[in-house]
């Protein structure tokens, strides 16, 4: 709304209620991490990402310290970037739709938030998710095109096919799934003293080579074998699906579907690349 | 010879086209972000993307009036060779997409299907599902990580854009930049350097914009010397959610399938919206705008809802101002299917399902029409040249600007559907210029000018940290400015409003100066960056002020009432005659003064110089916008009658026959 009619002046006379809000922060890679108590002024229609504004434009802890505002990441707030993934009350999920109110009907003594727990913390409720875009480039989540000049319109696809693509294709790399999956483990390269930014990014890259890809890239691995033309180089890609960190490492656990914020059915993905995966490993043994 | 190395500032539709394209040209492409590129504000698009296409074609469509509906709904206040050629490009830009992935909606057939939205007649638009936004930059974020594999594109994810670095002759030779995890400085030398950060919506606090969408890197290059075009048209859209933390769009698609938007006859009518008979609701805009509807041009739709909730009292509840758009009569698997996300957003975010009650929706800061001014050489066509270095530079050489942050497409009004095709086409387009500016010979730049440049951010940067006292608090700063530019310049304004707001401005900016920060550490300072983009949000501010308060006329989303132009009160037809003859006097009059795009420079006061840039109109005469205006037929007969008489007398020869239109009472 953009009239001056609203009441949510953010001097918060509206209400003497607070919100007490407990963050794990940690101000560092390697550092200790330490819980620290918010009282929020409460206001109607917040969510986690209005709390933590308000955190930050306060900048004083529960006993009146002033402290450094809690950084988080977040940009498009209206849950379709997958930037403000969190957990929250011990959920894995966006902080932009947490709804506060329904977070204290939940657990009325206030609200938790915890960073990620399968990615470094870069500081407080940052983490890195470099992994996460790297595991892309491991399945080649691409249609390989020739050149972006002009060949007319792309094959036809038919609504069957685009609906079962469109839900595949709105994962947004927030990284719920990977969290909440029991296989996907935390891998955390430190920067060595002396070494170039290169020679880190290849370090870290091979570590990354080693761990699971995730459910995330399983889905668009199945979602780009399904294409068209994404399926020209659907051997390239169930190369990397079975190979180190592959599909073999799920255990099935099916939490990744459980917490996907986008509903996409990462399990169906799983099972169809399981299956697939049979088959090239079929195929392969026979063409040698 | 070496290749050429070009840093490319933003990761949205427009900065991934440029990156791909540049590097598809053998071009070495530094790609910088603040957010990971895939997580960049275009994914916030909805709706869908326009270009002629096969269907509309045969009901009589054809990239001239693609040309046509945009000029005439941004008022013919832009360029007019450049929008031909993003209107020509269009079928192949969607073409490719669709070859990319895009998982564009389909007709059973196994087409793509297409949409109606607001400012044409034809359906135009192809969509993917109401996430048409993430969709299309989700595949060219595939295609960029796919060169990033191959080593051709560097990707600088969580980077601050400082300064351009500029050397004597004034070329653009580089940036400085900032590491916004370990702080750290660094200096990028370039060959050209293309800015793609979209909108500053963050200017007006609240808006449908992403948190990204501060303005910082524009308004640097603005401080810099860059000229910045026609700040005061900032686009309103007609329909988002309110919200405490943001205002979330809810898409002109809403409308396009279907929706309508209504408010009950009697204020404030305490039944339930369902409950409500026809007779009772007013569908206002079906009612005012007959042959349009619900899908008019977005500056109307925005001003007829301010309207009846401010002027006419119907706003559906009596603190908040709000109207129904309600789609609650289309089944509820068509919803499903062509606008299931963003209902979902709304579910998510009010807690009502919008498939069985109607929204409540209320106009927001949504678009930026205005931005960094930029170049362009005409074809001999009529078009834009493909391969001209000029295409997309700024006023700095060797400094380019696309997507919403140039001024170039969308005049004094976007339509829906366009930005997504003038983010997309201006980064495929621009490359070739590019690549040609930044591979000519030239002495290599001297390394005194990074070093001195990256001191001088640094000492900028410790300056804010080291400061003590003051006590002003940056984002209470941030609260107040965007009041005070969402009560003055958005829907409605007036000159003693934006006269006041300037100097208040001004008031702001210096209390900022006294900002203290409550973080004063060198590792992921939030506080820091946030800050120093709050400090260039001012000289936006203030030109878009300054802009707004010269501007005297009604133009698109500039709408001051003070120097509206009423309709025809007449009711004999001597009199209709005769008034609309006057009337087209005064139009003619206000196009000779107005017709001209408003220059902004950065003065060594701080304050914004106005100067003003005539138009190339040489492709359709500008003419009156009509949309719903009483008496609008007699204006439009009248105005057909002098058009013809300058063609027979042989003045506007390029005059080609495509209607008036639009007129209707």
């Amino acid at each position: 709304m953009i009239m001056k009619t609203d009441d949510h002046d953010h001097g918060g006379q509206t209400s003497a209620r607070t919100i007490p809000v407990r963050v794990l922060r940690q101000d560092a890679p390697g550092q200790e991490s330490y819980w620290e108590r918010h009282d929020v002024p409460w206001e109607p229609n917040m969510n986690v990402i209005s709390v933590l504004q308000k955190v930050a434009a306060i900048a004083r802890s529960q006993d009146g310290r002033p402290v450094a505002p809690v950084a988080w990441d977040c940009n498009c707030l209206e849950e379709v970037c997958g930037s403000c993934t969190m957990l929250i009350n011990g959920r894995t999920r966006m902080a932009c739709s947490a709804l506060v109110d329904r977070l204290l009907e939940e657990h009325p003594d206030g609200i938790e938030l915890r960073p990620m727990s399968k990615f470094p913390v870069v500081r407080d409720l940052v983490v890195d998710r470099r992994r996460l875009f790297h595991s892309l480039e491991r399945v080649k989540a691409w249609v390989p095109v020739d050149d972006s000049f002009d060949h007319g319109p792309g094959p036809r696809i038919s609504p069957e096919d685009q609906e079962e693509a469109y839900p595949l294709s709105e994962c947004m790399s927030c990284g719920c799934c990977l969290e909440a999956c029991p296989q996907f483990t935390r891998i955390e390269t430190p920067k060595r003293e002396g070494e170039t930014e290169e020679q880190f990014a290849a370090r870290r890259a091979a570590a990354f080579d080693q761990g699971f890809i995730g459910a995330h890239a399983v889905s668009q691995a199945v979602l780009f074998n399904k294409h068209p033309t994404g399926k020209m180089i659907a051997d390239e890609r169930m190369a990397a699906l079975t190979g180190q960190g592959g599909i073999q490492m799920c255990g099935n656990a099916q939490n990744c579907v459980a917490v996907c914020p986008k509903h996409i059915p990462l399990t169906r993905s799983i099972a169809r690349a399981g299956r697939a995966a049979t088959l090239w490993a079929l195929k392969k043994l026979f063409d040698r | 010879m070496a290749q050429p190395r070009v840093l490319v500032v933003g990761g949205g539709l427009a900065g991934l086209a440029a990156s791909m394209r540049l590097a598809e040209l053998g071009v070495n492409v530094d790609l910088m972000s603040l957010v990971p590129v895939k997580r960049s504000h275009s994914v916030c698009a909805q709706g869908g993307i326009n270009s002629v296409n096969a269907l509309t074609r045969q009901q009589g469509d054809n990239e001239w009036k693609h040309l046509d509906d945009t000029v005439y709904g941004g008022d013919f206040l832009q360029h007019q060779p450049p929008v031909k050629e993003m209107a020509d490009w269009g079928p192949r830009i969607i073409d490719l997409m669709d070859r990319l992935g895009v998982p564009f909606n389909r007709t059973p057939e196994g087409f793509r299907d297409q949409r109606r939205f607001g400012g044409t007649l034809y359906k135009r638009t192809a969509f993917a599902g109401a996430t048409t936004g993430q969709q299309l930059l989700y595949a060219l974020d595939e295609q960029v990580r796919r060169f990033e594999a191959e080593g051709k594109i560097r990707k600088y994810e969580f980077w601050d854009f400082l300064t351009p670095v500029l050397d004597d002759s004034g070329r653009c030779r580089g940036a400085v930049c900032q590491d916004m995890v370990s702080m750290q400085f660094r200096s990028f030398a370039a060959d050209a350097v293309v800015l793609a950060t979209g909108g500053c919506g963050l200017v007006y606090g609240r808006s449908t914009m992403s948190m990204v969408c501060t303005g910082s890197a524009v308004s640097r290059v603005y401080q810099a010397g860059a000229a910045y075009g026609n700040g005061e048209f900032i686009q309103v859209h007609p329909t988002a959610i309110p919200g405490a933390d943001k205002l979330r769009l809810m898409s002109e698609s809403a409308r396009g399938e279907g929706g309508r938007v209504w408010v009950p006859r009697t204020p404030q009518d305490p039944r339930d919206p369902r409950t409500i008979p026809e007779a009772d609701r007013y569908y206002f805009l079906e009612e005012r705008y007959p042959k349009y509807m619900n899908l008019v041009p977005r500056d109307i739709a925005t001003r007829e809802i301010f309207d009846i909730c401010t002027t006419d009292g119907l706003s559906v509840e009596k603190d908040r101002l709000c109207v129904y758009l309600d789609l609650t009569h289309i089944p509820k698997e068509t919803l499903d299917r062509k606008l299931g996300g963003i209902l979902d957003i709304y579910e998510k975010f009010q807690g009502v399902d919008p498939r069985t009650a109607p929204m409540k929706i209320f106009p927001a800061v949504h678009y930026s029409m205005g931005g960094l001014w930029v170049d362009y050489e005409k074809s001999p066509t009529g078009g834009m040249l493909e391969g001209s270095p000029r295409n997309q530079q700024t006023s700095v050489p060797g400094l380019y600007a696309i997507g919403e942050c140039d001024y170039q497409y969308h005049g004094a009004n976007r339509l829906g559907a366009n930005s997504l095709l003038s983010c997309i086409f201006s980064g495929l387009f621009c490359a070739a210029g590019v690549q040609a500016s930044a591979g000519a010979k030239r002495a290599p730049a001297a390394e005194s000018l990074f070093a001195s440049a990256l001191r001088r951010e640094e000492e900028r940067h410790e300056a804010l940290i080291q400061r003590r006292g003051g006590g002003e608090n940056p984002y209470g700063i941030h609260h107040e400015l965007g009041d005070l530019m969402t009560r003055v310049a958005t829907v409605v304004r007036r000159n003693d409003q934006l006269a006041a707001a300037y100097d208040e401005t001004c008031a702001l900016e210096e209390r900022w100066r006294r900002c203290s920060l409550s973080d004063t550490g060198n590792w992921t300072n939030q506080n820091v960056v946030f800050t120093k983009s709050l400090g260039d949000m001012f000289p936006l501010a203030k030109l878009i002020l300054k802009g707004a308060l010269l501007r005297d006329e009604c133009r698109g989303a500039h709408y001051k009432p003070d120097f509206e132009m009423p309709g025809i009160a007449a009711t004999d037809p001597e009199g209709k005659r005769r008034e609309a003859e006057q009337w087209c006097d005064r139009f003619e009059a206000n196009t000779n003064k107005w017709l001209k795009s408003t220059i902004a420079n950065h003065g060594a006061d701080g304050h914004p110089k106005i100067t003003y840039e005539d138009i190339d109109t040489s492709l359709i005469p500008p003419r009156p916008r009509l949309y719903g205006l009483v008496g609008g037929e007699v204006i439009e007969e009248v105005w057909k009658e002098r058009l013809r008489a300058r063609e027979a007398k042989g003045g506007q020869a390029a005059a080609r026959e495509v209607g008036v239109g639009a007129a209707q009472s």
